[in-house]
């Protein structure tokens, strides 16, 4: 398998994963791209891992500890999404600015 | 050898389009939906790349919980189902691209220039060898990331549900 392919569509995906974070209003929206820039790491550090061989497989290791990561930060994330909902009624991320000044 | 090639190129090039629909439609459930493909493309990718017990993880967490969580979000939020032109912020979307596609640019020149070549996948990797590994001289990092998901377990609980004494005092 060719290395360069993979690891452009990789970039491609961490940067739309910026634009989707820069772009869209909607908190849960911003979470979803969060996912996708971590997805984009993820296929980087198994390119690497299968082009460099390694012995102690620290590129499976440590995808397999982001997506633990990943998936508690969306536990968390969706958790402070439902709680703002609650007391502002809404989703939009411009409102949230209780921490403005 | 070239049906291979053939395969791979498919995958990336659905993968990109996928992964483009997540951050563009302007309908909640398709930017979840379109999400799942993304996640399942690249579980093939890495099927692909020999490294079946990361393929596997990432069909089980992301696609069995972590979608489940998002459309729940999704549904729990009340996001008008269905297109939704406010979804985007339309001021934010040139500069937002221009950000996007310097980024892409700058990272593509780097990993074209630095990385090349050709990755023969032999054999498949040994998942009893990544466990032994995992346990062995990651135990440290492995435990932490329990301690990490106990956390999570608890502060997400704390966090979504209602407080009915902090309401009654109205604290909140």
């Amino acid at each position: 398998m060719i290395v360069q392919p993979v690891l452009v569509v990789a970039a491609a995906l961490f940067s739309l994963g910026i634009y989707g974070i820069l772009v869209r209003r909607n908190a849960v929206m911003v979470l979803l791209s969060i996912e996708l820039i971590l997805n984009s790491v993820n296929i980087n550090f198994i390119m690497f891992d299968t082009m460099l061989a390694d012995t102690l497989m620290q590129g499976q290791i440590f995808t397999i500890f982001i997506i633990t990561i990943a998936a508690a930060e969306v536990g968390i994330g969706l958790a402070i999404v439902l709680m703002l909902f609650r007391n502002r009624q809404t989703a939009n991320i411009n409102e949230f600015d209780l921490m403005k000044w | 050898m070239e049906i291979f090639e053939i395969v791979t190129y498919f995958v990336l090039l659905a993968l990109l389009s996928t992964a483009i629909r997540v951050v563009t439609t302007s309908n909640v459930i398709h930017a979840a939906i379109s999400l799942v493909f993304t996640l399942a493309l690249t579980a093939i990718l890495f099927l692909m790349l020999s490294t079946e017990f990361v393929a596997l993880v990432l069909v089980l967490v992301y696609i069995g919980a972590v979608i489940v969580l998002f459309l729940f979000g999704i549904m729990i939020t009340r996001a008008p189902l269905g297109k939704n032109a406010e979804l985007d912020n339309d001021k934010n979307k040139k500069l937002g691209a221009a950000i996007a596609g310097s980024i892409f640019l700058l990272f593509s020149y780097i990993l074209i220039n630095g990385f090349g070549g050709d990755v023969t996948i032999t054999s498949g990797s040994s998942t009893e060898l990544l466990g032994e590994i995992l346990l062995s001289r990651f135990v440290f990092p492995f435990e932490l990331v329990s301690f990490v998901l106990l956390a999570a377990l608890i502060g997400g609980i704390t966090l979504a549900r209602k407080d009915e004494a902090l309401i009654d005092e109205d604290q909140v």
